[in-house]
């Protein structure tokens, strides 16, 4: 069915008018990921008045503005344990959290890992763009060996964090990773994410030809598009190749779908043993 | 309701634990903490007591997230605290400013020790007064109160969620290690006792499409919980009445900042609070606030005693500060002596307020130890 709405529709029946156009430049990912999201919201019929949704700072925190739902913009990288005084406080809603790559890994990396561990029941949607779009082009925490930033000029130093496997070893229940590119696996993935108890991650390759691309020369976003084509390899052919023909490469597919208990339903447990300890209850 | 702690009758305990029962009995339901002395023993008593009168208690990853989890509690419909001491306190003051950007009604506790940095963890000291008005970046207005007995950290704790939900802001509780750690009598009152304030929810549909704005002419707006069905949008950045980033338009961040300030500064007297002793016919005047009042009491009876027409203040809110008062106590005395431990902040604040009418003194003591009355009566008397 939700391959046959247009986007218009979709538009329309979740989006806030009076806060469009939004902040996306020419080619940005962040839009076509923000359609996945809505696609899924839509396809599984969730109620707009139970999701709060949640995020931190830069282009893609800026999506719980354009939406018609309840939203929370917090500060750069805390969006995740505003997220838990929300989810413990009234756990009938359902939290999306939008973040970015800078914004999840670096400066919330702490809160990311965390949040995880707790196995705390959100579905935080990734948009992996390796830059900080929204200041200009600095190097973030994902950027592979060699791709240049403002604030790596002469390409990166440093090792990436592979945000989705960092997920799958804190625990997290579900985690899928794809480029823009793999749009119904996309939808797909987002619509399991959000059907799931815990920490459930989507992460997307994202294109930012403004503030990425032009440094690295890929000026448009079909250029970038080809680009996750060459460099992205899906997770059963991953596990055939050799470590070094992996190098530089960026595995996508389902890393991890499991069904550990959430953490409301770990601290109404918690409660309910609280009062038997103290005699309160049977 | 049940009670996890004997109401309606005095008990022997601590600050911090007194803090702990005050929020429990204010309605408090969600804790976020991280340890750190000399708060901690808040947090083991919310965790104790938490889960009991089916509220949150939940140990976070650090001090930023620890504020950051209440905000969202809030906004989700709860009463919310959190409780630290300096170090925690500076890693709160990013959110801190979020909280105040958004008008989030939460209660944030700063049980002061030596500082700056890890400083002296066990001892007391005054040191964060100004961090607690100021530490924060941009202009901004925030309730900071300051207790000076065990009896007050209870009753000030009740308070601070009060004024929280009324003006829909964030309120400190500026104690220190000493209330904190010291037991004394505190009546605990039964709820029926206890008069609570709830924040303003919205009564229309109209006024819900404005959680910034000022539909009843007092500067608070009635603010929209989470979940039921307004679709508020809350962010950190500039924004107009209906919650929209504004981020380059001047007069939308005039209009926002100055209600932010005005909705508090225009109930200053409500929320200002101290007591005098002694001061009806007194030309010496002893500012003080938190536990070294306790000293300066003493200190103002034993001048009392050799003749000296000496009386005191007690400063409860230290934020916003009534500056017309003290000029007002210094057009009336010769004199004022501000003891403090640390070496001038509350002193600044009485200074301005004096406006030159009379000489104020600071009477600094730092190191851990608070002002005995003799220390103070001998600066008096020369």
């Amino acid at each position: 069915m939700m391959y046959m709405k247009s986007a218009y529709e979709i538009r329309d029946k979740y989006l806030r008018k009076d806060m469009l156009p939004t902040i996306f430049c020419p080619g940005c990912g962040i839009g076509s990921v923000l359609q996945f999201t809505l696609r899924a919201i839509d396809d599984l019929g969730l109620n707009q008045d139970e999701i709060v949704w949640v995020s931190g700072i830069g282009c893609s925190s800026r999506v719980p503005g354009f939406v018609n739902f309840d939203g929370l913009h917090t500060t750069h990288g805390r969006a995740l344990a505003f997220a838990t005084g929300i989810k413990l406080t009234n756990p009938d809603l359902k939290i999306i959290a939008f973040m970015g790559d800078g914004d999840a890994a670096a400066i919330g990396g702490n809160h990311f890992i965390h949040a995880i561990r707790r196995n705390l029941d959100v579905t935080v949607i990734l948009i992996n763009n390796f830059t900080y779009g929204m200041t200009g082009g600095q190097v973030a925490p994902t950027a592979l060996k060699g791709l240049r930033g403002t604030t790596a000029p002469y390409g990166q130093f440093e090792n990436p964090f592979d945000i989705a496997g960092l997920a799958v070893a804190a625990g997290a229940n579900y985690v899928a990773r794809w480029s823009v590119f793999n749009y119904l696996q996309g939808i797909n993935s987002i619509k399991k994410a959000l059907s799931k108890e815990g920490f459930t991650l989507v992460e997307f390759l994202s294109p930012c030809p403004i503030s990425f691309g032009r440094r690295n020369r890929m000026k448009t976003a079909p250029e970038l598009l080809r680009w996750y084509q060459k460099i992205t390899v899906p997770l059963a052919k991953a596990k055939k190749m050799p470590p070094e023909e992996l190098e530089g490469k960026i595995v996508i597919g389902e890393f991890a779908d499991r069904d550990r208990p959430g953490l409301v339903r770990e601290y109404e447990a918690y409660k309910k043993r609280a009062k038997k300890m103290m005699g309160w209850e049977e | 309701m049940r009670y996890p702690f004997p109401v309606g009758k005095s008990d022997f305990i601590q600050g911090d634990e007194a803090i702990a029962r005050a929020a429990i009995l204010a309605g408090c339901r969600f804790y976020a903490g991280y340890p750190i002395t000399p708060a901690s023993e808040i947090f083991e008593a919310m965790a104790l007591y938490m889960p009991l009168v089916d509220g949150v208690s939940i140990q976070m990853e650090d001090e930023i997230a620890s504020i950051a989890a209440i905000i969202g509690a809030s906004w989700a419909g709860a009463k919310a605290m959190t409780a630290t001491s300096g170090p925690g306190f500076s890693l709160m003051m990013e959110n801190l400013g979020y909280a105040i950007m958004t008008e989030t009604p939460i209660v944030v506790v700063d049980v002061q020790r030596g500082g700056p940095s890890t400083g002296q963890p066990t001892l007391a000291a005054q040191g964060d007064i100004m961090q607690a008005i100021w530490g924060t970046h941009g202009d901004h207005m925030l309730i900071v109160l300051s207790p000076s007995t065990v009896q007050e950290a209870f009753d000030f704790t009740i308070r601070a969620f009060n004024l929280a939900e009324k003006y829909r802001t964030p309120v400190v509780l500026l104690t220190d290690a000493e209330i904190a750690h010291m037991r004394e009598r505190v009546y605990i009152p039964s709820p029926e006792e206890i008069e609570l304030v709830e924040r303003k929810l919205p009564a229309s549909e109209e006024e819900a499409k404005l959680p910034f704005g000022d539909p009843h002419g007092d500067g608070v707006p009635p603010m929209p919980i989470f979940g039921r069905g307004y679709r508020t949008y809350v962010t950190g950045l500039t924004h107009d009445e209906r919650g929209r980033p504004r981020t380059v338009d001047a007069e939308v961040h005039e209009k926002l900042i100055t209600r932010i300030f005005r909705k508090i500064l225009d109930h200053k007297d409500e929320i200002i609070s101290y007591e005098e002793f002694m001061l009806d016919d007194a030309d010496v005047a002893i500012v003080s606030t938190g536990i070294v009042s306790r000293s300066a009491i003493r200190a103002v009876k034993i001048l009392r005693e050799r003749g000296v027409k000496a009386g005191m203040v007690k400063i409860n809110t230290i934020w916003p500060f009534d500056f017309d008062y003290i000029e007002q106590l210094a057009e009336r005395v010769g004199k004022i002596y501000v003891p403090e431990m640390n070496l001038g902040q509350l002193y600044h604040l009485v200074k301005e307020g004096a406006n030159g009418k009379a000489e104020v003194e600071l009477i600094a003591k730092i190191g851990g130890e608070v002002h005995t009355p003799m220390e103070i009566v001998e600066r008096v008397v020369g």
